[in-house]
């Protein structure tokens, strides 16, 4: 056991761990941050999808000990406030989901993809998607969510930036 | 047969999903109700049985309410609509649909009504959450008690008025008198009031042709919950001072303990279990459960075992003929086949067969347990908190009524989750350790010690005259299930026959239960007798198909589909569809296959889909594509196979599922007739993909493939 400095969703922890844990326990039973789940504990689900320095990884294979000068950003800390991120707003309108499992995953993995491209093609967007598993089946719907958020992401773009010009 | 309705084929009982034990019946106080639930309505809805014996209906005056009842409203002087259903939310939506039922007929807001479900102390008995029966059954009891609900509170404001009720309507959660203009709401109605009332069979309910909130599609009610990683599924919930347990697994099915060390375990600090073959572990963080598990040293001993290779020969040769737990549901006769059989142009004869399939739900079983005294409670994600609360009253040997289950919304279950195998070991390991303990199995502990779809070998002999009429049918079925057995086609001298069998595997139900073996058979074998005829296999079956709504379905997908366009080279199309649950559906599929990889992919599929009224067109929708890619998955290529008692591709690495890069293009046509009762879509529409799938393969190949998965490692093309 050692004491391991943490940054997650903004916020400065100290956790008791061996720094061979992983990311995935500690979120969810130290830091009682329980959005991101366990599908597969080998990284093959993307249920457990995490941003760490704006980058999808599978919290369930992330050593905790690695992420000392890193930024971990959870489904917890994506809104602001009451303000949704615009691709859980999409996904919500989209309804791209079924049980919700695997929602938290997706919606991490689909921001990272947005931030990367801002606007993928259709086949971009599932190449990418294509390490998060919905076993119910709402991939169609969740492609579309994707499309959405990063219409609404361009639009808001232009629109900021053609106020900024005025 | 009356040409609009089924009413030749019964539905088939599911053997697998019959473990549930005797009803239990309430016997409440009302008081105790108001107690709990505060001033207000009580609105119960009661059995049909029961309905008979309390047809005097309106106000109870008595002190106990019926005891059949199966669900619950409460308006509280606040205005405040609460129901109560023992039904369980897994993915299917029905915590919307059913809240817009109750809207619909209450004249409420949805967003102002509470769902509680499958809470076994706060909701009526209710046997479990599958065979599609929630819409059927619990959506329209709901809507009669929520129009009961409603007319009593018209008669309230009616006798405050001093008016005929006729002249009154109900609307957004308040009575209105349009011609005096005025109005008064619930709330105000029910202040301080402490009424209950039952419904009667003549509850008049609105027409789905008049549907406002009903009918509508209408996003999931607590969707915000999903979105920012809120909702805490069974595996989230946490108590203080909570332990985490794990279990330590024999080493292969069937095993026997022989011995077992867990000194090591004890020495790390967690609480060691040993009752009978069951070993396992309490501890601090689920990293020291696992480490103490893996610290324990057991030895077991079993008998050599079946591997899946060997698997369709067993189960032919071991049938349990007679062992049918269902009573008389094994054989179906009309006719003499055997005379048919001989005197038709064409006798086609051929087996069929089906692979184990893991349901894989996203969250694995998962319970949270926790004593207090000899009062157990465990959180625990079951299509079946009833069944589950019987299984843990058993296992501790404490009455039923010391033991609540409560299900919070589920990361799905496809019928993989009727059993309490986590509640019970949360159970066991709490009441050892003497603080609340969360089981949460790992991938490959739901890959091992859940239940499977039953694996199946189906042989068909059909008998066809040249002009394309089916004359003869002849149809056994071995293991994987008698759901969807009957044919829906017209055929004058049918045999039908399921063989149980000692399944070599722990089996259960799976979404669409055998239905999905059935279909895949005969829609396939159908297709193979049209080709014999040299016949369209859709005019064949059109030719041997009167039910009105199938053929409805069927003649739907195949103009959106585009029956009878020219293929490309690679380029398959074909067919599937039937009926089931009291849903029906038509499948068509187009596949390209990659003959130099063998690849097959699935391009497009077109679904056209009739259950009755439409709820909720969105969420059909949603659970139509769903249906599709699931069905896709056990079409394709999943399949569990295993060797002497172990599971050999047990991890998410090695079964394949349906991914994004799986998915054909999905477009679904829903019939909605409005004027049929509403029925379920959570399993009907995935039974037609397997049978297009392998029906559009010999399309593109010549190939006919007739076990599934049909590609698992590709087309073999030789």
């Amino acid at each position: 056991m050692s004491s391991i400095p943490l940054n997650v969703n903004g916020k400065s922890y100290t956790v008791d761990a061996d720094p061979q844990t992983i990311l995935l326990s500690v979120l969810r039973e130290q830091l009682d941050l329980t959005g991101s789940k366990y599908g597969c504990g080998e990284g093959q689900c993307g249920a457990c999808t995490v941003l760490i320095d704006g980058k999808a990884q599978r919290s369930c294979v992330t050593k905790v000990g690695t992420l000392s000068q890193k930024q971990v950003t959870t489904i917890e800390g994506l809104a602001s406030g009451d303000q949704l991120h615009p691709v859980q707003e999409a996904f919500l309108e989209a309804e791209a989901m079924q049980c919700g499992y695997c929602t938290s995953g997706m919606v991490m993995s689909a921001v990272a993809l947005l931030q990367r491209n801002p606007t993928p093609k259709e086949s971009e967007i599932v190449a990418f998607m294509d390490g998060n598993v919905c076993r119910c089946g709402a991939y169609p719907r969740i492609v579309g969510a994707i499309q959405k958020a990063a219409k609404v992401a361009t639009t808001t773009a232009a629109s900021a930036g053609k106020g900024a010009g005025r | 047969m009356s040409g609009n309705t089924h009413t030749q084929i019964p539905l088939e009982p599911e053997r697998y999903e019959l473990a549930a034990g005797a009803p239990y019946h309430f016997d409440l106080d009302r008081r105790e109700f108001f107690k709990f639930l505060g001033a207000g309505v009580l609105v119960v809805s009661v059995l049909k049985s029961a309905v008979v014996a309390q047809e005097s209906g309106g106000i109870q005056q008595r002190r106990d309410l019926p005891r059949e009842i199966d669900a619950w409203l409460h308006i509280g002087e606040n205005g405040k609509v609460t129901v109560y259903t023992g039904k369980v939310e897994m993915g299917q939506n029905i915590r919307t649909s059913l809240s817009q039922a109750v809207g619909e007929e209450l004249h409420v807001p949805i967003e102002k009504i509470e769902m509680v479900m499958g809470d076994t102390q706060l909701t009526p008995f209710d046997m479990g959450t599958f065979g599609s029966r929630t819409t059927p059954t619990m959506n329209l009891q709901l809507r009669k008690v929520a129009a009961a609900a409603r007319e009593m509170l018209i008669g309230r404001a009616a006798a405050q008025w001093q008016t005929d009720p006729q002249k009154l309507v109900a609307a957004d959660g308040k009575v209105i008198d349009a011609k005096n203009n005025r109005s008064v709401e619930y709330a105000t109605l029910l202040k301080g009031q402490q009424l209950t009332q039952t419904i009667t069979a003549e509850t008049p309910l609105i027409p789905a042709t008049n549907w406002k909130v009903a009918g509508q599609s209408a996003l999931k009610v607590d969707g915000r919950n999903f979105v920012t990683g809120r909702h805490r599924y069974p595996s989230d919930q946490n108590l203080p001072n909570m332990l985490y347990g794990k279990v330590s697994r024999p080493t292969s099915f069937n095993a026997t303990l022989i011995s077992v060390d867990t000194n090591k375990a004890d020495e790390m600090g967690a609480t060691v279990v040993r009752d009978g073959n069951f070993v396992g572990v309490a501890a601090a963080s689920s990293e020291l459960a696992a480490a103490a598990v893996a610290a324990i040293r057991a030895e077991w001993k079993s008998e050599p075992q079946l591997s899946n290779k060997e698997l369709f020969d067993y189960l032919r040769k071991n049938t349990v003929e007679g062992k049918d737990p269902t009573g008389d549901g094994d054989r179906y006769e009309v006719g003499s086949v055997d005379q048919a059989m001989n005197a038709v142009d064409h006798r086609l004869h051929q087996t069929y067969t089906v692979a184990y399939i893991a349901h894989t739900p996203l969250e694995p079983r998962a319970a949270l347990a926790k004593w207090d005294g000899d009062n157990l409670t465990v959180w625990t994600g079951t299509q079946r908190p009833f069944g589950v609360r019987g299984q843990l009253a058993e296992a501790f040997r404490i009455p039923e009524d010391h033991v609540r289950v409560l299900m919070p919304d589920t990361g799905s279950g496809y019928g993989g989750k009727h059993t309490g195998e986590t509640a019970i070991e949360a159970a066991r390991l709490s009441r050892a350790a003497k603080r609340p303990v969360k089981v949460t199995w790992t991938r490959e502990e739901e890959f091992t010690w859940a239940y499977f779809r039953p694996a199946g070998v189906i042989d068909v002999t059909s008998g066809v005259r040249s002009d394309g009429t089916i004359t003869a049918w002849e149809f056994h079925n071995y293991n994987s299930g008698s759901a969807g057995i009957r044919t829906y086609y017209e055929i004058p001298n049918q045999r039908i026959i399921f063989h149980a069998t000692n399944s070599p595997l722990r089996q259960g139900s799976y979404r669409a239960l055998a239905a999905t073996a059935n279909h895949f058979a005969r829609e396939s074998h159908m297709d193979e007798a049209a080709h014999t005829v040299k016949m369209d296999p859709l005019e064949f079956r059109l030719k041997n198909l009167k039910d009105q709504r199938l053929r409805a379905v069927f003649e739907a997908a195949a103009k959106q589909f585009g029956w009878g366009k020219s293929r490309n080279a690679g380029q398959g199309f074909g067919m599937g569809g039937g009926y089931e649950k009291l849903g029906n559906i038509a499948t068509f599929a187009e596949i390209n296959v990659d003959r130099k990889s063998g690849e097959v992919k699935v391009v497009r599929v077109v679904s056209a889909f009739e259950c009755g009224a439409i709820v909720n067109p969105d969420n059909l929708r949603n659970q139509i594509e769903g249906s599709n890619i699931q069905g896709l998955g056990g079409a394709l290529f999943e399949a569990i196979e295993f060797d002497n008692g172990k599971i050999l591709n047990g991890r998410m690495s090695e079964y394949r599922v349906p991914r994004f890069s799986d998915v054909p293009a999905l477009e679904t046509v829903l019939l909605d007739r409005k004027d049929l009762p509403s029925a379920g879509a959570g399993e009907c529409p995935m039974v037609g993909m397997a049978p297009a799938i392998a029906n559009a393969i010999f399309d593109a190949t010549g190939t006919r493939l007739r076990s599934l998965p049909l590609v698992p490692n590709g087309l073999k093309t030789s």
